[in-house]
């Protein structure tokens, strides 16, 4: 068995073969990070290379300890620190990283489309880790699991050290299911993968946040568009709540984070209207006070943590999935 | 592609029954061991041995399930991945005996990478093997400690274990066709 894929670039390539496979996969390998000795020797000799061009901390060590815990070898590569400093163009540094042999090329870049490029030049596989405002393919898929996962078990509060797994296939699925992401839309790779990864699995899907961050063109989606939390809260089954993301410059959005976190973070006051069994995610980092209130993000109701522990499953599962086994395709220029 | 049967679901339970004895009987496998029941059919072996040895000495013992696929040393010469299925030793290796339980013994790497994975787990205090039919054709120096029906096969010959809750039949028969490996 395995995936339709080559390359893991968008949600969109994914049939939903592929999808049921990563995560039944994902499943099984989450109880190694449990065992005494988090190895096992699946992808022994293989050679990872990591190269976020753009600063991260869960999804490239989630991806390093993926790697590891199937005993491949890992490199990391950042802008800062390499020739790309002395003016090395992208396409040379990855060019010449490949007449390395590596096995298996994990991507982050600020720019959209990079991934895409990068796949374009070389011969091996290639995970995008978050190219610009594009596409974030793995945190949607881990998503997704951490989503099944908590319909199933049900609501009660847990961290990410709660019961040994044990491989179990979780009943209900998320088809039906509503999920609404709230936020910064327009400038998330996260939203958009996982809008078209929980549409193909059935879930409805809608956003809420100030109309300045908000592409209207989202509708023609299928997605809803609700610039007033407290309306959308009662009837969302999962809540998604994205990062403000101050680092994209004084583009002017919204009069203050005090005011945005008021109207469209989650506190006391618009968290009451929402519903007993919700369950609150964040992909991280979060800003505590401004998207989301801190006893909430530490809440029962957050599975905020599962999501980086699932991360770690769902990354194991796509290097085992992609990484082994012969060359299947040669590119030819 | 001609069908034999070697074993009927009586033989079978004859058999399991044949197993257990031996298992409780030998030197130090009496009380305290548990079973490791390797990937599909290992499982329900495993659980139906557990069931007997219960009926014999009054406790039973837990009863594990070991994906293997993780620790094959063919993963690099195979186009596709093997599906991994799940693993779940529920019971602390460190100082127990664990008895293997698998369908069939052939080349024995199945077993070797068994070995490998649950030293992963812990140090047993020993490993036995037990096998429901051990066809002969051995590449590695492996054998098992307790063994169901000993025969000689074929390359081309596959034997197939079945369990009702695998296959939904309890058999076991010989088919003429190309070698799988296991």
């Amino acid at each position: 068995m395995s995936l339709s894929i080559q390359n893991l670039l968008s949600i969109r390539d994914l049939k939903k073969s592929d999808i049921e496979l990563i995560l039944k996969t994902a499943r099984n390998l989450k109880e190694i990070s449990w065992r005494p000795i988090k190895k096992v020797p699946a992808l022994r000799g293989k050679t990872i290379l990591l190269c976020f061009f753009e600063p991260s901390t869960r999804t490239r060590t989630s991806f390093e300890i993926a790697a590891k815990r199937l005993s491949a070898d890992t490199i990391n590569i950042s802008t800062g620190g390499s020739s790309m400093e002395k003016g090395e163009s992208l396409m040379d540094t990855v060019r010449n990283l490949e007449a390395m042999q590596p096995d298996l090329v994990v991507v982050r870049h600020a720019s959209s489309g990079v991934p895409q490029m990068i796949a374009n030049w070389i011969c091996c596989p290639v995970i995008n880790a978050g190219d610009g405002s594009h596409e974030h393919p793995t945190q949607a898929l881990l998503d997704l699991m951490t989503i099944e996962d908590a319909m199933d078990r049900g609501p009660r509060g847990r961290g990410p050290l709660g019961h040994r797994p044990s491989g179990h296939r979780p009943k209900r699925s998320v088809a039906g299911l509503s999920v609404v992401i709230v936020g910064d839309i327009l400038h998330s790779r996260v939203a958009r993968s996982n809008i078209w990864l929980l549409k193909m699995m059935g879930a409805k899907v809608a956003v809420a946040g100030p109309a300045t961050m908000i592409p209207t063109e989202i509708r023609a989606w299928g997605v809803p568009i609700y610039n007033d939390l407290k309306e959308v809260i009662p009837m969302a089954d999962v809540l998604m709540m994205l990062r403000i993301q101050r680092e994209r410059g004084d583009e002017s959005l919204f009069p203050s984070l005090r005011e945005y976190a008021r109207y469209f973070g989650l506190n006391c006051e618009t968290f009451s209207g929402a519903k007993p069994s919700v369950v609150i995610m964040h992909p991280g980092p979060v800003n505590r006070g401004v998207e989301i209130a801190p006893e909430i993000a530490d809440g029962a109701h957050s599975v905020i943590l599962d999501q980086v522990t699932n991360g770690v499953a769902i990354r194991m599962a796509l290097l085992y999935l992609m990484c082994g086994g012969k060359e299947k395709n040669q590119k030819l220029f | 592609m001609k069908e034999k049967l070697l074993m009927s679901e009586k033989q079978m339970i004859t058999t399991i029954r044949k197993m257990a004895k031996n298992i409780v009987t030998s030197a130090d496998s009496g009380q305290g061991i548990h079973l490791v029941g390797i990937r599909t059919r290992g499982v329900p072996l495993a659980r139906l041995l557990a069931r007997e040895i219960a009926k014999k000495v009054g406790q039973t013992p837990k009863v594990g399930m070991l994906d293997i696929n993780l620790y094959r040393d063919d993963l690099s010469e195979v186009s596709d991945q093997p599906i991994v299925h799940v693993t779940d030793i529920p019971f602390r290796i460190d100082g127990t005996g664990v008895v293997l339980v698998d369908d069939v013994l052939y080349t024995g790497r199945t077993i070797r990478a068994a070995m490998d994975a649950l030293i992963d787990f812990g140090r047993p205090k020993f490993i036995k093997l037990a096998v429901f039919v051990d066809r002969g054709w051995r590449e590695l120096p492996i054998q098992a400690d307790f063994v169901g029906k000993k025969i000689k096969t074929k390359a081309h010959e596959v034997v197939k274990v079945m369990f009702e809750e695998t296959d939904q039949i309890n058999k076991v028969q010989i088919k003429r066709e190309a070698s799988k490996r296991a």
